[in-house]
Protein backbone atom coordinates (compact mmCIF):
# COMPACT_ATOMS: atom_id res chain seq x y z
CA UNK A 1 0.00 0.00 0.00
CA UNK A 2 1.27 3.44 -0.85
CA UNK A 3 1.66 6.21 1.71
CA UNK A 4 -0.94 8.89 1.14
CA UNK A 5 0.47 11.13 3.86
CA UNK A 6 4.11 11.53 4.80
CA UNK A 7 5.19 13.78 7.62
CA UNK A 8 8.94 14.28 7.89
CA UNK A 9 10.76 15.82 10.86
CA UNK A 10 7.91 18.28 11.47
CA UNK A 11 8.57 21.11 13.94
CA UNK A 12 6.57 24.10 15.09
CA UNK A 13 7.83 26.77 17.46
CA UNK A 14 6.01 29.83 18.80
CA UNK A 15 8.50 32.37 20.10
CA UNK A 16 10.00 30.45 23.05
CA UNK A 17 7.70 27.41 23.03
CA UNK A 18 8.26 24.34 20.89
CA UNK A 19 4.81 22.85 20.28
CA UNK A 20 5.94 20.09 17.90
CA UNK A 21 9.54 18.88 18.03
CA UNK A 22 10.48 16.90 14.97
CA UNK A 23 7.84 14.23 14.41
CA UNK A 24 7.68 11.87 11.44
CA UNK A 25 4.93 9.45 10.47
CA UNK A 26 3.07 8.05 7.49
CA UNK A 27 -0.56 7.26 6.77
CA UNK A 28 -1.16 4.53 4.23
CA UNK A 29 -3.97 4.33 1.73
CA UNK A 30 -7.17 3.05 3.36
CA UNK A 31 -5.76 3.30 6.87
CA UNK A 32 -7.06 4.93 10.06
CA UNK A 33 -4.15 6.19 12.13
CA UNK A 34 -4.86 7.16 15.73
CA UNK A 35 -3.18 10.20 17.22
CA UNK A 36 -3.23 10.11 21.00
CA UNK A 37 -1.77 12.35 23.62
CA UNK A 38 -2.69 14.50 26.60
CA UNK A 39 -3.86 18.08 26.17
CA UNK A 40 -1.00 20.26 24.97
CA UNK A 41 0.94 17.36 23.49
CA UNK A 42 0.94 18.90 19.98
CA UNK A 43 -1.93 17.01 18.29
CA UNK A 44 -3.91 20.09 17.28
CA UNK A 45 -0.76 21.86 16.11
CA UNK A 46 0.12 18.85 13.96
CA UNK A 47 -3.37 18.78 12.44
CA UNK A 48 -3.22 22.56 11.93
CA UNK A 49 -0.04 22.16 9.89
CA UNK A 50 -1.56 19.32 7.86
CA UNK A 51 -4.51 21.60 7.04
CA UNK A 52 -2.27 24.48 6.00
CA UNK A 53 -3.53 26.68 8.84
CA UNK A 54 -0.07 26.71 10.40
CA UNK A 55 3.28 27.09 8.74
CA UNK A 56 5.78 24.50 9.98
CA UNK A 57 9.00 25.89 11.44
CA UNK A 58 10.81 22.94 9.93
CA UNK A 59 10.17 19.66 8.11
CA UNK A 60 7.59 18.86 5.49
CA UNK A 61 4.15 17.37 4.95
CA UNK A 62 3.54 15.48 1.73
CA UNK A 63 -0.03 14.55 0.86
CA UNK A 64 -0.78 12.51 -2.24
CA UNK A 65 2.77 13.10 -3.47
CA UNK A 66 2.78 16.89 -3.05
CA UNK A 67 4.24 19.19 -0.41
CA UNK A 68 1.54 21.21 1.30
CA UNK A 69 3.67 24.34 1.58
CA UNK A 70 4.07 24.50 -2.20
CA UNK A 71 0.61 23.19 -3.17
CA UNK A 72 -1.72 24.33 -0.38
CA UNK A 73 -4.84 24.92 -2.48
CA UNK A 74 -4.41 21.78 -4.57
CA UNK A 75 -4.03 19.63 -1.44
CA UNK A 76 -6.93 21.28 0.38
CA UNK A 77 -9.17 20.05 -2.45
CA UNK A 78 -8.32 16.47 -1.46
CA UNK A 79 -8.58 16.66 2.32
CA UNK A 80 -11.16 17.72 4.89
CA UNK A 81 -11.56 18.09 8.60
CA UNK A 82 -14.11 17.76 11.38
CA UNK A 83 -13.84 19.02 14.94
CA UNK A 84 -16.46 19.77 17.60
CA UNK A 85 -14.68 23.09 18.19
CA UNK A 86 -15.58 24.56 14.82
CA UNK A 87 -19.06 25.03 13.44
CA UNK A 88 -20.97 25.70 10.27
CA UNK A 89 -22.85 29.01 9.89
CA UNK A 90 -25.72 28.66 12.36
CA UNK A 91 -28.32 30.76 10.54
CA UNK A 92 -28.17 28.82 7.28
CA UNK A 93 -30.15 25.67 6.68
CA UNK A 94 -28.29 22.37 6.49
CA UNK A 95 -28.83 22.22 2.74
CA UNK A 96 -27.60 25.79 2.23
CA UNK A 97 -24.44 25.02 4.20
CA UNK A 98 -23.78 21.92 2.13
CA UNK A 99 -24.39 23.84 -1.11
CA UNK A 100 -21.99 26.60 -0.02
CA UNK A 101 -19.25 24.12 0.84
CA UNK A 102 -20.00 22.15 -2.29
CA UNK A 103 -19.26 25.32 -4.26
CA UNK A 104 -16.16 26.15 -2.21
CA UNK A 105 -14.81 22.67 -2.99
CA UNK A 106 -16.00 22.91 -6.62
CA UNK A 107 -17.98 19.65 -6.28
CA UNK A 108 -19.19 18.71 -9.81
CA UNK A 109 -22.75 17.52 -9.03
CA UNK A 110 -23.57 19.07 -5.66
CA UNK A 111 -27.22 17.97 -5.66
CA UNK A 112 -26.29 14.34 -6.18
CA UNK A 113 -23.52 14.51 -3.58
CA UNK A 114 -25.88 16.02 -1.00
CA UNK A 115 -28.46 13.32 -1.73
CA UNK A 116 -25.83 10.61 -1.28
CA UNK A 117 -24.50 12.02 2.01
CA UNK A 118 -28.00 12.77 3.32
CA UNK A 119 -28.98 9.17 2.81
CA UNK A 120 -25.79 7.78 4.35
CA UNK A 121 -25.88 10.11 7.34
CA UNK A 122 -29.66 10.15 7.77
CA UNK A 123 -29.96 13.84 7.10
CA UNK A 124 -32.97 13.83 4.76
CA UNK A 125 -35.33 15.29 7.35
CA UNK A 126 -32.80 17.87 8.48
CA UNK A 127 -31.91 19.44 5.14
CA UNK A 128 -34.32 22.35 5.46
CA UNK A 129 -33.74 22.89 9.18
CA UNK A 130 -31.66 25.81 10.52
CA UNK A 131 -28.24 24.43 11.43
CA UNK A 132 -28.01 26.33 14.71
CA UNK A 133 -31.26 24.79 15.92
CA UNK A 134 -30.08 21.18 15.63
CA UNK A 135 -29.05 18.95 18.54
CA UNK A 136 -25.34 18.16 19.08
CA UNK A 137 -25.75 14.74 17.47
CA UNK A 138 -27.50 16.21 14.43
CA UNK A 139 -24.90 18.98 14.09
CA UNK A 140 -22.16 16.38 14.26
CA UNK A 141 -23.68 14.44 11.36
CA UNK A 142 -24.05 17.65 9.36
CA UNK A 143 -20.40 18.54 10.02
CA UNK A 144 -19.46 15.06 8.88
CA UNK A 145 -21.43 15.59 5.68
CA UNK A 146 -19.59 18.87 5.12
CA UNK A 147 -16.27 17.09 5.76
CA UNK A 148 -17.13 14.50 3.11
CA UNK A 149 -18.69 16.88 0.57
CA UNK A 150 -15.51 16.91 -1.54
CA UNK A 151 -15.06 13.14 -1.40
CA UNK A 152 -11.70 13.61 0.37
CA UNK A 153 -8.78 11.23 0.03
CA UNK A 154 -7.59 12.17 3.52
CA UNK A 155 -9.91 12.94 6.41
CA UNK A 156 -8.63 14.54 9.61
CA UNK A 157 -10.84 13.95 12.63
CA UNK A 158 -10.36 15.80 15.89
CA UNK A 159 -12.51 14.23 18.62
CA UNK A 160 -15.31 13.36 16.18
CA UNK A 161 -17.57 11.89 18.85
CA UNK A 162 -16.89 14.27 21.74
CA UNK A 163 -20.09 15.29 23.55
CA UNK A 164 -22.22 12.75 21.68
CA UNK A 165 -24.44 10.22 23.44
CA UNK A 166 -23.29 6.57 23.13
CA UNK A 167 -25.86 5.66 20.47
CA UNK A 168 -24.98 8.53 18.13
CA UNK A 169 -21.27 8.06 18.80
CA UNK A 170 -21.64 4.43 17.77
CA UNK A 171 -23.51 5.46 14.63
CA UNK A 172 -20.67 7.84 13.70
CA UNK A 173 -17.99 5.18 14.32
CA UNK A 174 -19.86 2.58 12.28
CA UNK A 175 -20.38 5.13 9.52
CA UNK A 176 -16.65 5.97 9.46
CA UNK A 177 -15.69 2.28 9.33
CA UNK A 178 -18.06 1.62 6.44
CA UNK A 179 -17.18 4.80 4.58
CA UNK A 180 -13.46 4.03 4.81
CA UNK A 181 -14.08 0.51 3.49
CA UNK A 182 -16.22 1.79 0.63
CA UNK A 183 -14.08 4.77 -0.43
CA UNK A 184 -10.63 3.53 0.68
CA UNK A 185 -9.77 6.87 2.23
CA UNK A 186 -7.04 7.56 4.80
CA UNK A 187 -8.04 8.94 8.17
CA UNK A 188 -6.10 10.59 10.97
CA UNK A 189 -8.10 10.29 14.18
CA UNK A 190 -7.20 12.41 17.20
CA UNK A 191 -9.27 11.30 20.14
CA UNK A 192 -9.34 10.95 23.89
CA UNK A 193 -11.80 8.10 23.66
CA UNK A 194 -9.64 4.97 23.95
CA UNK A 195 -12.45 2.57 23.07
CA UNK A 196 -13.03 4.49 19.88
CA UNK A 197 -9.34 4.39 18.98
CA UNK A 198 -9.07 0.67 19.80
CA UNK A 199 -12.09 -0.05 17.62
CA UNK A 200 -11.18 2.10 14.60
CA UNK A 201 -7.39 2.20 14.41
CA UNK A 202 -4.94 -0.46 13.32
CA UNK A 203 -2.03 1.73 14.33
CA UNK A 204 -1.53 4.51 16.84
CA UNK A 205 0.90 7.32 17.54
CA UNK A 206 1.31 8.44 21.14
CA UNK A 207 2.36 12.09 21.44
CA UNK A 208 3.63 13.96 24.45
CA UNK A 209 5.42 17.29 24.76
CA UNK A 210 5.58 17.68 20.99
CA UNK A 211 7.21 14.35 20.18
CA UNK A 212 6.01 10.84 19.36
CA UNK A 213 6.82 8.76 22.43
CA UNK A 214 5.49 5.45 21.18
CA UNK A 215 3.66 3.86 18.27
CA UNK A 216 2.17 0.56 17.15
CA UNK A 217 -1.10 -1.30 17.01
CA UNK A 218 -3.40 -1.09 20.08
CA UNK A 219 -2.59 -4.74 20.91
CA UNK A 220 1.17 -4.21 20.59
CA UNK A 221 1.09 -1.18 22.86
CA UNK A 222 -1.05 -2.96 25.47
CA UNK A 223 1.30 -5.96 25.50
CA UNK A 224 4.48 -3.87 25.39
CA UNK A 225 3.46 -1.82 28.43
CA UNK A 226 1.90 -4.77 30.26
CA UNK A 227 -1.49 -3.15 30.68
CA UNK A 228 -5.09 -4.38 30.35
CA UNK A 229 -6.28 -1.86 27.78
CA UNK A 230 -5.30 1.22 25.81
CA UNK A 231 -6.61 3.62 28.43
CA UNK A 232 -4.14 2.23 30.95
CA UNK A 233 -1.34 2.55 28.42
CA UNK A 234 -2.35 6.15 27.78
CA UNK A 235 -2.40 6.91 31.51
CA UNK A 236 1.00 5.29 32.04
CA UNK A 237 2.63 7.21 29.21
CA UNK A 238 0.98 10.55 29.87
CA UNK A 239 1.49 10.43 33.66
CA UNK A 240 5.14 9.65 33.26
CA UNK A 241 6.86 12.91 34.32
CA UNK A 242 3.42 14.55 34.22
CA UNK A 243 2.91 17.75 36.16
CA UNK A 244 0.14 16.09 38.22
CA UNK A 245 2.44 13.36 39.59
CA UNK B 1 -9.35 32.58 -9.92
CA UNK B 2 -12.24 30.17 -9.68
CA UNK B 3 -15.66 31.78 -10.16
CA UNK B 4 -17.52 28.86 -8.55
CA UNK B 5 -15.62 29.30 -5.28
CA UNK B 6 -16.12 33.07 -5.40
CA UNK B 7 -19.84 32.47 -5.96
CA UNK B 8 -19.86 29.90 -3.11
CA UNK B 9 -18.63 32.45 -0.59
CA UNK B 10 -21.04 35.07 -1.95
CA UNK B 11 -23.87 32.54 -1.62
CA UNK B 12 -23.00 31.98 2.05
CA UNK B 13 -23.65 35.68 2.78
CA UNK B 14 -26.55 35.98 0.36
CA UNK B 15 -28.36 33.15 2.17
CA UNK B 16 -27.61 34.81 5.49
CA UNK B 17 -29.03 38.17 4.44
CA UNK B 18 -32.07 36.90 2.58
CA UNK B 19 -33.07 34.44 5.29
CA UNK B 20 -33.44 37.14 7.88
CA UNK B 21 -35.90 40.05 7.64
CA UNK B 22 -34.32 41.81 10.67
CA UNK B 23 -30.96 41.74 8.88
CA UNK B 24 -32.42 43.37 5.76
CA UNK B 25 -34.23 45.90 7.94
CA UNK B 26 -30.98 46.65 9.76
CA UNK B 27 -29.21 47.25 6.45
CA UNK B 28 -31.90 49.72 5.33
CA UNK B 29 -32.70 51.34 8.68
CA UNK B 30 -29.44 53.13 9.52
CA UNK B 31 -28.75 54.74 6.12
CA UNK B 32 -32.37 55.93 5.98
CA UNK B 33 -32.21 57.46 9.47
CA UNK B 34 -28.81 59.02 8.76
CA UNK B 35 -29.89 60.54 5.48
CA UNK B 36 -33.22 61.80 6.82
CA UNK B 37 -31.38 63.52 9.66
CA UNK B 38 -28.90 65.15 7.31
CA UNK B 39 -31.77 66.11 5.03
CA UNK B 40 -33.31 68.30 7.74
CA UNK B 41 -29.92 69.73 8.74
CA UNK B 42 -29.27 70.43 5.09
CA UNK B 43 -32.59 72.26 4.74
CA UNK B 44 -31.79 74.37 7.78
CA UNK B 45 -28.30 75.31 6.54
CA UNK B 46 -29.60 76.06 3.07
CA UNK B 47 -31.94 78.68 4.48
CA UNK B 48 -29.38 80.15 6.94
CA UNK B 49 -26.05 80.03 5.09
CA UNK B 50 -24.87 81.99 2.09
CA UNK B 51 -22.30 79.27 1.25
CA UNK B 52 -24.99 76.67 0.60
CA UNK B 53 -27.51 79.11 -0.93
CA UNK B 54 -27.05 77.88 -4.44
CA UNK B 55 -26.97 74.22 -3.72
CA UNK B 56 -29.43 73.06 -1.09
CA UNK B 57 -28.48 69.44 -1.68
CA UNK B 58 -24.77 69.75 -1.01
CA UNK B 59 -24.79 68.50 2.57
CA UNK B 60 -27.32 65.80 1.88
CA UNK B 61 -25.47 64.62 -1.21
CA UNK B 62 -22.21 64.46 0.75
CA UNK B 63 -24.03 62.60 3.53
CA UNK B 64 -25.23 60.01 1.00
CA UNK B 65 -21.74 59.68 -0.50
CA UNK B 66 -20.18 59.30 2.96
CA UNK B 67 -22.77 56.75 3.96
CA UNK B 68 -21.96 54.71 0.86
CA UNK B 69 -18.28 54.75 1.87
CA UNK B 70 -19.15 53.84 5.45
CA UNK B 71 -21.50 51.00 4.44
CA UNK B 72 -18.99 49.53 1.98
CA UNK B 73 -16.19 49.52 4.52
CA UNK B 74 -18.27 48.23 7.42
CA UNK B 75 -19.94 45.74 5.07
CA UNK B 76 -16.58 44.20 4.17
CA UNK B 77 -15.57 44.00 7.84
CA UNK B 78 -18.93 42.54 8.83
CA UNK B 79 -18.59 39.75 6.28
CA UNK B 80 -15.22 38.87 7.75
CA UNK B 81 -16.39 39.18 11.36
CA UNK B 82 -19.41 37.02 10.56
CA UNK B 83 -17.07 34.08 9.95
CA UNK B 84 -15.41 34.64 13.32
CA UNK B 85 -18.67 35.07 15.24
CA UNK B 86 -20.17 31.92 13.70
CA UNK B 87 -16.97 29.92 14.42
CA UNK B 88 -16.84 29.09 10.73
CA UNK B 89 -13.42 30.66 10.22
CA UNK B 90 -11.47 27.40 10.22
CA UNK B 91 -13.90 25.74 7.82
CA UNK B 92 -13.44 28.61 5.40
CA UNK B 93 -9.64 28.65 5.56
CA UNK B 94 -9.28 24.88 5.17
CA UNK B 95 -11.39 24.94 2.03
CA UNK B 96 -9.47 25.36 -1.22
CA UNK B 97 -10.45 29.01 -1.65
CA UNK B 98 -7.58 31.34 -2.49
CA UNK B 99 -7.00 34.62 -0.67
CA UNK B 100 -7.64 36.48 -3.95
CA UNK B 101 -10.99 34.68 -4.27
CA UNK B 102 -11.99 35.56 -0.70
CA UNK B 103 -11.19 39.23 -1.32
CA UNK B 104 -13.02 39.26 -4.66
CA UNK B 105 -16.10 37.61 -3.21
CA UNK B 106 -16.24 39.91 -0.20
CA UNK B 107 -15.70 43.00 -2.40
CA UNK B 108 -18.71 42.06 -4.48
CA UNK B 109 -20.86 41.06 -1.50
CA UNK B 110 -20.00 44.28 0.36
CA UNK B 111 -21.26 46.27 -2.64
CA UNK B 112 -24.57 44.40 -2.63
CA UNK B 113 -24.93 45.03 1.13
CA UNK B 114 -24.16 48.73 0.74
CA UNK B 115 -26.65 49.11 -2.12
CA UNK B 116 -29.43 47.30 -0.23
CA UNK B 117 -29.10 49.97 2.44
CA UNK B 118 -28.47 52.95 0.26
CA UNK B 119 -30.91 52.66 -2.62
CA UNK B 120 -34.03 53.03 -0.42
CA UNK B 121 -32.37 55.97 1.35
CA UNK B 122 -31.58 57.70 -1.95
CA UNK B 123 -35.14 57.12 -3.15
CA UNK B 124 -36.40 58.73 0.09
CA UNK B 125 -34.49 61.97 -0.44
CA UNK B 126 -36.26 62.96 -3.62
CA UNK B 127 -39.90 63.16 -2.38
CA UNK B 128 -39.03 64.31 1.15
CA UNK B 129 -36.33 66.89 0.46
CA UNK B 130 -36.69 67.47 -3.28
CA UNK B 131 -33.05 66.55 -3.76
CA UNK B 132 -31.60 63.98 -6.12
CA UNK B 133 -28.06 62.72 -5.95
CA UNK B 134 -28.33 62.23 -9.71
CA UNK B 135 -27.78 66.00 -9.97
CA UNK B 136 -24.09 65.10 -9.89
CA UNK B 137 -24.65 63.71 -13.36
CA UNK B 138 -22.28 61.42 -15.20
CA UNK B 139 -19.46 62.12 -12.71
CA UNK B 140 -21.48 60.55 -9.90
CA UNK B 141 -20.26 57.18 -11.19
CA UNK B 142 -16.60 58.16 -10.66
CA UNK B 143 -17.33 59.57 -7.21
CA UNK B 144 -19.10 56.36 -6.20
CA UNK B 145 -16.34 54.27 -7.74
CA UNK B 146 -13.66 56.12 -5.79
CA UNK B 147 -15.60 55.84 -2.55
CA UNK B 148 -16.28 52.15 -3.17
CA UNK B 149 -12.58 51.44 -3.75
CA UNK B 150 -11.57 53.38 -0.63
CA UNK B 151 -14.29 51.71 1.46
CA UNK B 152 -13.08 48.30 0.32
CA UNK B 153 -9.48 49.33 0.99
CA UNK B 154 -10.34 50.23 4.58
CA UNK B 155 -12.28 46.96 4.90
CA UNK B 156 -9.28 44.96 3.69
CA UNK B 157 -6.94 46.85 6.05
CA UNK B 158 -9.14 46.13 9.07
CA UNK B 159 -9.61 42.50 8.02
CA UNK B 160 -5.82 42.19 7.80
CA UNK B 161 -5.72 43.29 11.44
CA UNK B 162 -8.39 40.73 12.33
CA UNK B 163 -6.36 38.02 10.61
CA UNK B 164 -3.16 39.02 12.36
CA UNK B 165 -4.45 39.90 15.84
CA UNK B 166 -7.72 37.99 16.03
CA UNK B 167 -11.11 39.14 17.34
CA UNK B 168 -9.46 41.60 19.75
CA UNK B 169 -9.00 43.82 16.70
CA UNK B 170 -12.80 44.01 16.31
CA UNK B 171 -13.18 47.42 17.95
CA UNK B 172 -10.83 48.95 15.40
CA UNK B 173 -13.18 47.65 12.71
CA UNK B 174 -15.89 49.96 14.00
CA UNK B 175 -13.74 53.00 14.56
CA UNK B 176 -11.69 53.38 11.35
CA UNK B 177 -14.27 55.40 9.50
CA UNK B 178 -14.79 57.76 12.42
CA UNK B 179 -11.04 58.27 12.68
CA UNK B 180 -10.73 59.27 9.02
CA UNK B 181 -13.95 61.27 8.73
CA UNK B 182 -12.50 64.58 10.00
CA UNK B 183 -9.73 64.39 7.37
CA UNK B 184 -12.17 63.52 4.60
CA UNK B 185 -13.64 67.07 4.55
CA UNK B 186 -17.03 65.55 3.98
CA UNK B 187 -19.18 68.51 4.99
CA UNK B 188 -16.69 71.41 4.85
CA UNK B 189 -13.95 72.72 2.55
CA UNK B 190 -10.38 71.65 3.25
CA UNK B 191 -9.41 75.20 4.23
CA UNK B 192 -11.40 74.64 7.43
CA UNK B 193 -8.72 72.23 8.67
CA UNK B 194 -5.52 73.38 10.40
CA UNK B 195 -2.53 73.29 8.05
CA UNK B 196 -1.03 70.12 9.50
CA UNK B 197 -4.36 68.31 9.10
CA UNK B 198 -4.64 69.59 5.54
CA UNK B 199 -1.42 67.74 4.69
CA UNK B 200 -2.90 64.50 6.04
CA UNK B 201 -6.17 65.17 4.23
CA UNK B 202 -4.38 65.67 0.90
CA UNK B 203 -2.80 62.23 1.25
CA UNK B 204 -6.26 60.62 1.32
CA UNK B 205 -8.56 60.26 -1.68
CA UNK B 206 -11.58 61.40 0.33
CA UNK B 207 -10.82 65.10 0.21
CA UNK B 208 -10.62 65.08 -3.60
CA UNK B 209 -13.92 63.21 -3.85
CA UNK B 210 -15.90 65.48 -1.53
CA UNK B 211 -14.27 68.68 -2.79
CA UNK B 212 -15.26 67.65 -6.29
CA UNK B 213 -18.82 66.78 -5.29
CA UNK B 214 -19.18 70.28 -3.80
CA UNK B 215 -17.51 71.82 -6.83
CA UNK B 216 -19.97 70.15 -9.21
CA UNK B 217 -23.03 71.11 -7.16
CA UNK B 218 -22.04 74.65 -6.16
CA UNK B 219 -20.00 75.85 -9.16
CA UNK B 220 -21.49 73.63 -11.85
CA UNK B 221 -18.00 72.84 -13.10
CA UNK B 222 -15.97 69.66 -13.13
CA UNK B 223 -12.31 69.44 -12.18
CA UNK B 224 -11.20 66.14 -13.68
CA UNK B 225 -7.86 66.37 -11.91
CA UNK B 226 -9.60 65.83 -8.55
CA UNK B 227 -11.27 62.68 -9.86
CA UNK B 228 -8.03 61.33 -11.32
CA UNK B 229 -6.03 62.12 -8.17
CA UNK B 230 -8.63 60.29 -6.07
CA UNK B 231 -8.46 57.26 -8.36
CA UNK B 232 -4.65 57.26 -8.38
CA UNK B 233 -4.46 57.45 -4.58
CA UNK B 234 -7.11 54.74 -4.34
CA UNK B 235 -5.07 52.45 -6.56
CA UNK B 236 -1.99 52.92 -4.36
CA UNK B 237 -3.89 52.31 -1.10
CA UNK B 238 -5.73 49.30 -2.54
CA UNK B 239 -2.50 47.61 -3.63
CA UNK B 240 -1.00 48.32 -0.18
CA UNK B 241 -4.09 46.93 1.58
CA UNK B 242 -4.14 43.73 -0.50
CA UNK B 243 -0.40 43.25 0.08
CA UNK B 244 -0.93 43.72 3.81
CA UNK B 245 -3.76 41.17 3.76
CA UNK B 246 -1.46 38.54 2.18
CA UNK B 247 1.29 39.47 4.64
CA UNK B 248 -1.12 39.15 7.60
CA UNK B 249 -2.30 35.76 6.34
CA UNK B 250 1.29 34.51 6.25
CA UNK B 251 2.06 35.94 9.69
CA UNK B 252 -1.18 34.39 11.04
CA UNK B 253 -0.03 31.01 9.70
CA UNK B 254 3.29 31.44 11.49
CA UNK B 255 1.80 32.71 14.75
CA UNK B 256 -1.13 30.28 14.84
CA UNK B 257 -3.83 32.97 14.85
CA UNK B 258 -5.87 31.15 12.21
CA UNK B 259 -6.38 28.22 14.59
CA UNK B 260 -7.17 30.40 17.61
CA UNK B 261 -9.66 32.58 15.71
CA UNK B 262 -11.60 29.56 14.57
CA UNK B 263 -12.29 28.13 18.00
Amino acid sequence: MKNLVEVKNLKKSYDLKEAVRGISFKIKDNEILGLLGPNGSGKTTTIGMMLGLLKPSNGEIIIDGKKIEDNRIEILKKINFISPYIELPKKLTVKQNLIVYGKLYSVPDIKKRIEYLSEKLRLEDLLNRITGELSSGQKNRVSLAKALINNPKVLLLDEPTASLDPEIADFVRTFLENYKKEKKISILLASHNMNEVTRLCKSILMMKDGIIIDSGSPEDLINKHGRQNLEEVFLKLSRNKNEFN
Amino acid sequence: MNLIRIYGLFLRHFYLITRSFPRILDLIYWPSIQITLWGFISNFFASHSSYYNNAVGVILTCAILYDFLFRTSIGFNMLFLEEIWSRNFTNLFISPIKISEIITSLIFTALIRALIGLIPAIILTSPIFGISILDLGFYLFFLFLSLYIFGITLGILVSSGLLRFGPSFENIAWSTMFLLAPFGCIYYPIETLPEIFQKIAYSLPLVYIFEEARNILINNTVNLENLFTALKLNAVYLVLAISLFYFSFNVARKKGTLINIGE
